[in-house]
């Protein structure tokens, strides 16, 4: 016998060192953190899990936690139908199919700190033609928190949900002709379409969309931070910013990174657990 | 030539492959033949490189080849589906192979023409295969193999997905476009008939075992167990089980009795055939042939029979089979007697 | 139940169709009688999918009506028009169960539960999916798959029509002995009309009483299948029916016989055409005889398909395939005779009977 060849290791190498440094380094060094107190002169000093329990004991953290959660609900309540409404009526052959995509996209080719500016400045009252728009509604979202909550999430809506559209669309696509063919000779409704074929269809892209939605509302900050400058934190991401002690700071992130970790695999398992079905024999022909 | 010792292979506690021992020579078409999910498939894998077997061992030409890596064999392998370079003309992907291989413009350019005309694709090879017909798209994956020269080529049921007289045509060609390239040549197939007219030797394959590797005329005419004698059949295989005393046979106890359907015959034609009243259940006229299907209490059966015959459904028929046409297998499967030689 | 009329129907699928070339379906006419089992049998590309899909109105023909008991429904759409299709590859609603899947066609059509519950048990019975009846079709293989759209297509019981299109495709061999059994048993039992679209002659011959055989666009020939095996009205049938196909030759008219090189080897037939048509002789293997007299030959190849033998020679510079039954011999010096009952002239591709008439004529036409 020949030795293995150990010459793929080369190859992995490069992918191992960055993985290494954009995230198993800096996750450990949180961790480090997260039991360290840090002193004026950078020094430190074990406290344990000193900083856990003050995070889980404030009542600042909890209600930022809520406020989050609430708001991923929300966004994920809004942004799934409406891009799986945006994708149903796409266009599948013809030039519609370009400028629909091109169009879909450009929102999420937007940096989120602009996204904020941009409506900063589309709501301002003075000279934002929204703002100026819903002045007369009596909204103002500078002062009144629930018009700051709305204008969040109409925000985020904005921004994402055509991604939510396209990930949905690729999935319609590749649902073959036959299927739509058989339906019709069922004699299925438009809905039964949806429910039957188009959404089993869609599953898959769906829980991408999901838990790409969850975890990226769930970190919300810019936005918060560009719209309402300076206002009372509201979510765990600004509560974050504005927590000075270091140690503190990397126990509420590591809380923070652990409640993604278990609400995406949550998700995760909820939304594939019908896949699993084992076949006999299969593939092996 | 190619031999497998004992190869076994599981994958997620299912055996796809269970104690396989076989030697391929090269010259010859060597088919695997077997329903879907037999194991047909999960060797040729294993034969390429591309799986290695659980326990067992592959051999090449003498060589201990097991753990050998697919990109260090010489293998070719054409698919059921059609797959090419959709991207390149057709004297391109022929060409590929040689390029890989740094052959130089001359060789390349003689052995395109060479094999290009040995499959007749001449006219289409500045064409793109998507542009061509499934045969000739199969034809330019095949001219592929070949220029190749792999000393190993693996033909997953190739003409599967063509036209039935396509079919017929690339069959009859196939033997003779690899018979003097040296290379050791497999090919899987589901049906009997095509394993027949290729030719050369057949493997049948059932719950990833090899049941029976031989000529292929042979293993047809003498399969050793009851589930050869079922792979190499189409339409099925009739049966009938018995159970016979002691005193009259060597091999007293329960059997099974198993026939053709073309050695049900409507004619008595010799005075030992046995005699059965069936009664019809439907019958399949294709022109030059009828298929019968019959039943009588559990049996069903199939006669195929020459030219036109009409049955109403229903109406009794009168069937001979002559003993030497009878296969017999013991309660375990195992033939006892084989069937006559020229049936 | 009912009868299907095809009236001057043509489809192109490009936009502006100027020659035959340019149309997937040149002009076909055509009665599906009510009740019948026809297969609509052709080389791919011969325009047989169209015209299944046509008559579902899956697709609206360029030109021409579609008439379902005489009544015009080339308008229609497919929910319209009272008729199942199963299609080649599996279609199933994977979130259904088997019985979901099967009751649904009759759900949409508000049937009562205790006859939908009847009559899908019945289906599964017949596509042998009884022990699979609970489970999700998700998990399911490829071929079970393939039982419940063939299932779908069987089960409502007032249907004008059950089209097929190349519904075995993806089932084995042994398989496909079965389904096609319990189709003809289906179809003997309900009486509806079949149509049954494949390239597998096999398949084809063995599902219908008549077969429509279809090439380039146009039908070539509809017949039993004793018909197209003993009548070729054009050498594509022959061919295309038949393994090996008929034997297809140039011939020369002398006046009292077809010659092939300098040998007589039929009887006197002098279709008036002749004079500007190509001739050809067609022979099935079936009927070509390996003796000690006839036309000298030379052996190619023998190849052996288990019930019989196909012998490949050349005649005259012409190759021949000829049949041997069991037990029969190939000569060690053959000469090849043709028995008279099976020998065929063509004069264009149409065949020509003794009398020089053309025969039928293009069915299409």
């Amino acid at each position: 016998m020949k030795p293995v060849n150990q010459r793929a290791w080369f190859l992995v190498a490069p992918v191992l060192l960055l993985v290494a440094f954009t995230a198993i380094i800096p996750l450990m060094t949180v961790v480090n953190y997260s039991v360290q107190y840090v002193g004026m002169n950078t020094q430190f000093h074990w406290v344990g899990d000193l900083w856990f329990r003050e995070v889980l004991a404030s009542e600042k953290f909890w209600n930022a936690l809520w406020r989050n959660l609430v708001f991923s609900g929300i966004i994920l309540m809004i942004q799934i139908p409406l891009g799986v409404l945006i994708a149903l009526n796409m266009p599948r052959k013809g030039w519609g199919v370009p400028v629909c995509l091109v169009v879909m996209a450009l929102p999420l080719l937007i940096p989120w700190y602009v996204v904020g500016m941009i409506w900063q400045m589309f709501g301002r009252v003075d000279i934002g033609l929204f703002g100026v728009m819903l002045r007369d509604f009596g909204y103002n979202y500078e002062n009144d928190p629930i018009d700051a909550w709305f204008t969040l999430v109409l925000m985020d809506t904005w921004h994402w949900t055509s991604l939510v559209a396209l990930l949905a669309y690729a999935g319609l696509v590749s649902i073959p002709d036959a299927y739509y063919q058989a339906a019709r000779i069922d004699g299925a409704s438009r809905w039964q379409v949806f429910r039957h074929i188009q959404l089993p269809k869609m599953a898959r892209v769906l829980t991408i969309a999901v838990l790409l939605r969850f975890m990226d509302s769930f970190m919300i900050f810019t936005e918060p931070f560009a719209v309402i400058a300076g206002g009372d934190p509201v979510f765990l991401s600004t509560e974050l910013k504005q927590t000075v002690e270091l140690g503190q700071k990397a126990a509420m992130s590591l809380i923070y990174f652990l409640i993604i970790l278990l609400m995406s695999w949550v998700f995760y398992t909820v939304m594939t657990r019908d896949d699993g079905e084992p076949r006999q024999r299969g593939g092996a022909s | 030539m190619l031999e497998l010792k004992e190869v076994t292979r599981r994958v997620a506690g299912v055996d796809h492959l269970l104690d396989v021992s076989v030697r391929l020579e090269p010259g010859v078409m060597n088919v695997l033949l077997g329903q879907a999910r037999a194991g047909k498939t999960s060797l040729m894998r294993v034969m390429a490189g591309l799986d290695r077997p659980g326990s067992g061992s592959v051999w090449f030409n003498g060589e201990n080849v097991t753990g050998k890596p697919v990109a260090r064999r010489n293998v070719a392998m054409v698919y059921q589906q059609f797959i090419n370079y959709p991207g390149w003309t057709v004297r391109e992907n022929i060409a590929s192979p040689l390029k890989v291989r740094r052959a130089g413009k001359d060789e390349i350019a003689r052995e395109v023409d060479r094999v290009a005309e040995l499959l007749r694709l001449q006219p289409y090879l500045d064409r793109k295969p998507l542009e061509l017909s499934g045969g000739q798209q199969q034809r330019v994956a095949l001219a592929r193999a070949i220029v190749k020269k792999a000393s190993l080529v693996l033909l997953d049921e190739p003409l599967a997905n063509l036209d039935y007289k396509l079919r017929e045509e690339l069959r009859a060609e196939l033997p003779r476009l690899f018979k003097d390239s040296g290379a050791v040549v497999v090919y899987a197939t589901t049906e009997p008939s095509e394993a027949l007219l290729l030719g050369g030797r057949t493997a049948t394959m059932s719950e990833g075992r090899v049941t029976q590797f031989g000529p292929s005329g042979d293993v047809y005419r003498r399969p050793n167990a009851l589930i050869t004698a079922q792979t190499f059949s189409d339409p099925p295989l009739n049966t009938l089980p018995v159970e016979l005393s002691g005193q009259a046979d060597r091999y007293p106890g329960a059997r099974t009795l198993a026939f053709r359907a073309h050695h049900l015959r409507l004619q008595k034609r010799a005075p030992e055939a046995h005699t059965f009243n069936m009664e019809v259940v439907s019958t399949d006229i294709t022109g030059s042939e009828t298929f019968v299907h019959m039943k009588q209490g559990d049996l069903r059966w199939v006669m195929l029979t020459h030219g036109v015959q009409v049955f109403a459904t229903g109406a009794p028929v009168t069937v001979y089979l002559e003993p030497a046409d009878v296969m017999q297998f013991a309660a375990n499967g195992a033939a006892l007697t084989p069937a006559r030689e020229a049936a | 139940m009912a009868r299907i009329d095809l009236d001057n129907v043509r489809h192109a699928y490009g936009p502006s169709p100027q020659s035959d070339e340019d149309y997937a379906l040149r002009r076909v006419n055509h009665t599906f009688d009510d009740g019948g089992a026809y297969a609509l049998l052709g080389p791919s590309g011969c325009g047989k999918t169209s015209l299944l899909n046509i008559i579902s109105g899956l697709v609206s023909p360029s030109e021409g009506r579609v008439l379902v008991n005489g009544e015009d429904v080339t308008g229609l759409p497919t929910e319209k028009r009272n008729i199942a299709q199963v299609f080649q590859f599996p279609v199933v609603y994977d979130s259904m169960t088997v019985r979901e899947n099967l009751a649904f066609p009759l759900r949409n059509r508000r049937v009562k539960s205790a006859e939908i519950r009847e009559r899908v048990n019945q289906v599964l019975e017949i596509v042998g999916l009884t022990a699979l009846a609970d489970r999700r079709a998700r998990g399911l293989t490829a071929d079970e798959k393939q039982k419940i759209s063939l299932g779908r297509g069987l089960v409502r019981p007032d249907v004008s029509a059950i089209l097929f299109d190349e519904p075995l495709t993806v089932v084995d061999p042994q398989m496909k002995w079965q389904l096609r059994a319990s189709l003809r048993e289906v179809h003997r039992r309900s009486r509806a009309t079949m149509i049954y679209v494949t390239h597998d002659q096999t398949e084809a011959l063995t599902f219908a009483d008549k077969v429509v055989v279809m090439h380039a666009g146009e039908i070539v020939q509809v017949g039993t299948p004793a018909e197209l095996f003993a009548q070729p009205k054009h050498t594509f049938v022959g061919y295309f029916i038949g393994s090996p196909g008929m034997n297809v030759m140039p011939v020369t008219l002398d006046g009292v016989s077809a010659r092939i090189g300098g040998h007589a080897v039929a009887p006197a037939a002098a279709p008036q055409a002749a004079a500007t048509s190509k001739l050809e002789l067609g022979v099935r293997p079936e009927f070509v005889k390996l003796s000690a007299s006839g036309i000298p030959a030379q052996i190619i190849r023998v190849e052996d398909a288990g019930r019989y033998r196909v012998a490949h020679l050349t005649m005259a510079g012409h190759p021949v395939a000829a049949m041997l039954r069991e037990g029969e011999d190939v000569p060690a010096d053959p000469h090849v005779s043709f028995d008279p009952a099976g020998v065929h002239l063509y004069a264009d591709s149409w065949r020509v009977d003794v009398a020089g008439q053309a025969a039928a004529g293009k069915v299409a036409q």
